[in-house]
C-alpha cells in the first residue's frame, strides 16, 4: 500500500466517523433550523399581536422614562433589565423585566411597547410557541449550557466531516467529470453521486453556517468573558461605590450616548445591576447602520447617578466575532430571497446527511468498508454493490 | 468526450469547478453583509449558483 493510499484511507476513516457521530444531531439542527429561518413570518401567522399605532413618518419617539413607567405598571413586582429597540419594527420596542435585577435574564418577560405613543401593547408568553420549541431544540435541546456546548462539539465534528469529505471527494471523482449523475444506475450509485455533488457544491455554505453555529454555542461564554474583561475594566473605579439610590433619566442617558458616538443609533440599554452593566451605570449599546455595522454593538457607559458619559469603547475582537457570526448563521441579513435560499441550502444539507447515512448502511451490508471503497478510486464499480 | 472518461483526472481537473463554486458562494455570503439593495441582489444571484447547478445536474440532465 502506498503512502498516498494509506493517507486517503485515514481521511476516509475520519470522514466516516465524524459524520456518523454528528449526523443524527445535524439532522435535528437542519430540521429545526428550517422553520427558524422564517420564525417571524410563522409567529405572525400563528399568533396575533397588538399592533402599534399607525403614525406618519418622522413622528417623534416617546419619552423613554414614560414608556418604561407604563411598562412597569403592567408588570407589578418586576424590575427592568433591558430596554430593547425592535430591529424589524421601528414602531415597537421591548422592556425585558425579571423578578429582581439579579434574576436569570434568560427567564425574563418581554413587554412590547409602542415606541411612538409609549403605550403598553402586550407581553405574550412565548414559551409554548412552535418557534420557541424549535429554537430550544436547535440551540440546547432543553439542556441549558451543557446542551449548547454539546451541539457545538457536534458542529465541530460536522466541519471536520466537511473538510475530510473534500479530501475523499477526489478519489471518487478520478474517472468522473464534475456533476456526474448516473441516473440509469442502481440507487447506491445514484445516491453516491447526489452525496458527492451536493456535498461539494455546498462546501462553502455548510462550512460557514456550521462554524458560525459553533461560535454561537459559545455566546454565553463570550459574553461572560466580556463582562469580566472589558466591562469590569471600564467600571473598575466604580466597583466599591454604593449603587445610586435614585436613577437618572434613561431617556437622557440614551441621548448622551448617541451624542458621544455620532453616526450610531441605540440598540439596547442595560440597566444598572443587570448582567451587561455595572451597579452604577446604564450601558447603552449603539449600532451602526449598514447590515454589517448594525451587528457590531458599541457600549457607552452612562453614570446612573450623574447622567454623564464615563467611557465608550469598541467591543473586543472575540465579541465582534460572535456578533458577525450571528447573521451568517441565521441568514437574516439579505431580505426574503436570502432566507429562501437559506432554506433551500438547508434542505440540500439534509439530502447530504440522508444519502450519507444510506451509503454507510449499504456498504456495511455489502461488507465493503467505506475507506476501502474510497481508496479504490471508484468503489461503485465493485460487483458487491451493483446489485 | 467519452474517451476522456476512462482517463484519470488530475486533482486540478477535479477541483477547479468546486473551487469556483466555493469562491462565488463565499462572495455571496459576504456581500449581503456589506450593504443593502444591489449588494443583496448580488448575494441572491451568487448563492443561487450551487442550487442551480445541483438542479441542472440532477434533474435536467437526460438519463443515459
Amino acid at each position: 500500500m502506498t503512502a498516498a493510499t494509506r493517507s486517503l484511507r485515514r481521511w476516509g476513516f475520519v470522514h466516516k466517523w465524524t459524520s456518523l457521530i454528528c449526523t443524527v444531531f445535524m439532522l435535528l439542527l437542519c430540521i429545526t433550523g428550517l422553520p427558524l429561518i422564517f420564525h417571524e413570518e410563522i409567529d405572525d401567522l400563528l399568533h396575533s399581536q397588538v399592533k402599534a399605532a399607525e403614525v406618519p413618518p418622522d413622528t417623534p419617539l416617546a419619552d423613554l422614562d414614560r414608556l418604561l413607567a407604563n411598562a412597569i405598571v403592567n408588570a407589578p413586582g418586576q424590575v427592568p433589565h433591558f430596554l430593547i429597540w425592535d430591529r424589524e419594527d421601528p414602531n415597537a420596542m421591548f422592556v425585558s423585566v425579571g423578578p429582581s435585577i439579579t434574576s436569570d435574564p434568560s427567564k425574563n418577560l418581554l413587554i412590547r411597547m409602542d415606541s411612538h405613543t409609549g403605550a403598553y401593547l402586550d407581553a405574550p408568553d412565548v414559551t409554548g410557541r412552535f418557534t420557541y420549541i424549535m429554537l430550544k431544540l436547535h440551540t440546547d435541546m432543553f439542556a441549558g449550557l451543557p446542551g449548547k456546548l454539546f451541539l457545538g462539539l457536534m458542529g465541530i465534528l460536522f466541519c471536520v466531516a466537511i473538510v475530510s469529505g473534500i479530501v475523499v471527494y477526489a478519489p471518487s471523482m478520478r474517472k468522473l467529470s464534475f456533476g456526474t449523475y448516473r441516473a440509469g444506475r442502481t440507487r447506491v450509485v445514484r445516491w453516491l453521486d447526489v452525496h458527492n455533488l451536493a456535498g461539494i457544491l455546498l462546501v462553502a455554505w455548510t462550512l460557514v453556517v456550521g462554524f458560525t453555529g459553533v461560535i454561537n454555542t459559545w455566546a454565553d461564554l463570550v459574553l461572560k468573558m466580556w463582562q469580566y474583561g472589558q466591562l469590569a475594566e471600564m467600571t473598575a473605579q466604580y466597583r466599591d461605590r454604593a449603587p445610586p439610590t435614585k436613577l437618572t433619566s434613561v431617556n437622557a442617558a440614551v441621548e448622551v450616548a448617541a451624542h458621544a458616538v455620532p453616526g450610531m443609533t441605540a440598540s439596547f440599554v442595560a440597566f444598572p445591576g443587570s448582567i451587561f452593566s455595572s451597579k452604577s451605570h446604564y450601558t447603552v449599546f449603539l449600532r451602526g447602520n449598514t447590515p454589517l455595522t448594525s451587528r457590531l454593538l458599541k457600549p457607552a457607559l452612562i453614570d446612573a447617578e450623574t447622567g454623564t458619559l464615563t467611557d465608550s469603547r469598541d467591543m473586543p475582537w472575540y465579541v465582534s466575532t460572535l456578533f458577525i457570526s450571528q447573521p451568517l448563521h441565521f441568514g437574516d441579513y439579505g431580505g426574503m430571497p436570502l432566507k429562501i435560499l437559506w432554506a433551500v441550502l438547508d434542505v440540500l444539507t439534509i439530502i447530504i446527511l440522508v444519502t450519507g447515512i444510506y451509503l454507510w448502511m449499504r456498504r456495511r451490508r455489502a461488507g465493503v468498508s467505506v475507506d476501502r471503497v474510497i481508496a479504490r478510486s471508484s468503489g461503485i464499480e465493485s460487483p458487491a454493490l451493483s446489485s | 468526450m467519452t474517451s476522456r472518461k476512462s482517463m484519470h483526472r488530475t486533482l486540478r481537473q477535479i477541483f477547479v469547478a468546486p473551487l469556483l463554486v466555493a469562491i462565488v458562494s463565499t462572495l455571496g455570503l459576504v456581500c449581503a453583509l456589506v450593504g443593502d439593495g444591489w449588494w443583496d441582489a448580488l448575494s441572491w444571484v451568487t448563492l443561487a449558483v450551487p442550487v442551480v447547478l445541483y438542479s441542472l445536474f440532477i434533474w435536467w440532465r437526460k438519463p443515459n
